[in-house]
């Protein structure tokens, strides 16, 4: 049986040109994979260094240093502190809920508003005036290269005449407008792949149009919609220019805080350390157990 | 894009005179609503009126009001073909009034010498403004900066299709290294320059500094205008180098195995077919991946202004953190806002251009 397909040798056992591939290929990955995960690596240690540590520089606890509380202690979060009242903590938790709500509403609201005019769009025919469904693709597709320093300093004089100055509300709107053209880009594409048979089907059993959709497209497009709304929730977890200008003391979000440490001079790393890790945490864990999704969304508009 | 509804409806709608009435009234009724109390709250402003509001809040709402009346009117006057403009309306009139309002107050900002600090608020100064930008070399300097760092994309793009190449052969524990590769874009900005800016990076105690001194040299990372640049530009690439690996990689899975077998069969060594089989393949997505992330990349400015703030004499400033310092530091919201226009034109311009340059290369080859 073998034989018929041994016609020659070298085809048979793996070469030593195939190892030599092989191991190129594993080098590679491994060189790529310390890049990426010593800095996540160095923080994480770090968090649990003292001075000394910091100065000899350590590296791998319980071998050449031993892991102190230290860096967490001063966000509060450390055995000794956990139980007892801390206002470092309470300042964390703060920023820490500022970003929570923020980002989940306007991501929320983003594949909301987002879902829907890519239904639209990929289902009917629309004229606004002179505009037809392609220029309102575009027009909202645009959006996207509208670099934020523009908007910033008009938002900033409008938002203190509106009173929205400092609250998460005037962060959440902006925020939508941010990622809304992401969405719109992703949910087109996830639409366009439903065929349109299924809404036929629920016409004609009586359903009207908005009927149709909420019960049987959103269901299907469901794992899109999943996918839009946590890459929303990344950018806008991770966004730092519109926070920094347009917040002041009540809705300051975490990548503000965290900014607002380094410029410090010495070395109380361990801080530091604690609080990017503890800001970074979130999103690690997203990424690791919903790294599907993240694939699944980026993939969306570039292949078509 | 399909023109023509792809979904029909026929249906039989009677809308008395007396419904489609009541429709317009009611948007009418809530602009004019609206209009006054604008008008009103600018009266009291000016100091013709008395009373008026502390902020201008309520006509926000006034707004939303007029905003809803229109959505509901759209299904009053209608009927169905109401309904389906319902699905795009919201968007389109979130992102009109974030978007198309401010712009216009922008563009009235930038010819005035607006400046936080100065009581007297904005006054018009004609094209003072745009004098001043023509003399700023800092500016000119950060639009420079800019063309580096998009260019800095070309090398960016090659590391992630090798990386793509990688994670797409035939390896073991393929989810891991995914999520592993991935992990850096997960990262804020803002946390990336603290943990490898200011201290990975650190002159005496940083890790890499004690690896370059190893080697023999002594570390300045943020010293020379060269080397400071090339550092932003790669923790730049660090954190989303990955974005475009996912693209690439989700291009390269799409391809039609058929083709690349074939021309294994034919004897195509692993390079050749990648030059002549794979890559032309995958221009459209490279190109796609190329564009959104110069896109992305006009956008950059958390990390300079997190780690250098534009330093050393302004070597890496890219415009939005320039034009952001202008505004902390200075609070000049007039000529910032200025700069920002002349930006977005600029930013306009280049992207046509590049889309039209590139649009060619977008369709899959036949």
């Amino acid at each position: 049986m073998t034989a018929i397909f041994k016609d020659h040798d070298k085809g048979a056992e793996p070469g030593g040109k195939w190892w030599m591939s092989r191991i190129a290929i594993y080098t590679a990955l491994f060189f790529w994979a310390v890049i990426c995960l010593f800095p996540i690596y160095w923080t994480f240690t770090t968090s649990f260094k003292l001075a000394p540590d910091v100065m000899r520089g350590n590296m791998v606890p319980w071998w050449d240093f031993t892991p102190r509380w230290k860096g967490w202690e001063s966000i509060g979060f450390s055995p000794r502190l956990i139980g007892e009242v801390s206002t470092v903590r309470d300042e964390f938790l703060k920023r820490f809920w500022n970003s929570t709500i923020v980002s989940l509403s306007a991501s929320t609201l983003a594949v909301v508003l987002g879902s829907l005019a890519a239904y639209g769009l990929s289902r009917f025919n629309y004229r606004f005036g002179f505009m037809r469904n392609s220029d309102i693709s575009f027009f909202f597709l645009s959006q996207m290269i509208l670099p934020p320093v523009v908007l910033a300093l008009p938002f900033l004089v409008l938002y203190k005449s509106l009173a929205l100055l400092d609250t998460r509300i005037g962060l959440i709107l902006l925020y939508t407008l941010m990622v809304l053209p992401i969405v719109i880009w992703i949910m087109r594409d996830q639409f366009q792949s439903i065929p349109i048979e299924l809404e036929e089907a629920a016409l004609v059993d009586g359903l009207g149009i908005w009927g149709a959709f909420l019960q049987i497209v959103v269901p299907i497009a469901l794992p899109g919609m999943v996918a839009a709304f946590i890459l929303s929730l990344v950018l806008c977890w991770n966004e730092y220019f519109f926070a920094a200008l347009l917040t002041a003391t009540n809705s300051t979000t975490l990548p503000v805080m965290v900014a607002s440490q380094t410029g410090s001079q010495g070395i109380n790393w361990w801080s530091m350390a604690a609080l990017s890790a503890a800001a970074i945490m979130p999103l690690i864990l997203v990424a690791i157990f919903l790294e599907k999704y993240i694939i699944k969304g980026m993939a969306a508009g570039a292949v078509k | 894009m399909i023109e023509g509804d792809l979904l029909h409806t026929v249906t039989r709608d009677h809308i008395s005179d007396q419904r489609k009435l009541f429709g317009k009234l009611l948007v009418w009724v809530t602009a004019l609503f609206g209009l006054s109390l604008a008008a009103w709250q600018f009266a009291y402003e000016t100091g013709r009126v008395e009373g008026g509001f502390d902020t201008w809040r309520p006509i926000l709402y006034a707004y939303m009001l007029w905003a809803t009346a229109l959505c509901a009117s759209q299904v009053i006057v209608n009927g169905e073909k109401g309904k389906r403009t319902l699905f795009v309306l919201p968007a389109a009139l979130f992102v009109i009034s974030l978007v198309v309002f401010p712009l216009l107050f922008a563009l009235y900002i930038s010819f005035t010498d607006w400046n936080l600090a100065s009581p007297d608020g904005p006054q018009p100064n004609g094209w003072a403004n745009v004098r001043e930008m023509w003399n700023d070399s800092f500016y000119w300097n950060a639009l420079i900066n800019m063309v580096y760092y998009v260019l800095a994309v070309m090398v960016e793009y090659i590391i992630a299709f090798s990386l793509a190449l990688l994670l797409n052969a035939q390896i073991r524990a393929r989810k891991f290294f995914r999520v592993v590769f991935l992990l850096p874009l997960m990262l804020s900005p803002v946390a990336v320059s603290w943990m490898i800016g200011k201290s990975m990076l650190e002159v005496r105690f940083g890790p890499i500094s004690r690896l370059v001194r190893e080697f023999g040299i002594e570390p300045s990372f943020f010293g020379t205008p060269e080397i400071a640049r090339f550092m932003i530009m790669a923790m730049d690439a660090w954190t989303f180098i990955p974005f475009m690996m996912i693209m690439l990689l989700a291009g390269l899975q799409a391809l039609p195995s058929e083709v690349i077998e074939a021309s294994k069969v034919d004897g195509a060594t692993g390079w050749q077919s990648f030059k002549e089989v794979i890559f032309p393949l995958m221009l459209p997505v490279s190109v796609t991946a190329i564009v959104i992330r110069i896109i992305f990349k006009l956008k950059l400015a958390d990390i300079i202004i997190t780690v250098t703030s534009g330093g050393p004499g302004g070597a890496t400033d890219s415009v939005t953190s320039f034009i952001f310092r202008e505004y902390r530091d200075r609070s000049n919201v007039g000529y910032g806002t200025l700069l920002a226009i002349v930006y977005l034109i600029l930013i306009i311009i280049f992207v046509t251009a590049l889309l039209k340059l590139v649009s060619r290369w977008m369709e899959r080859p036949s």
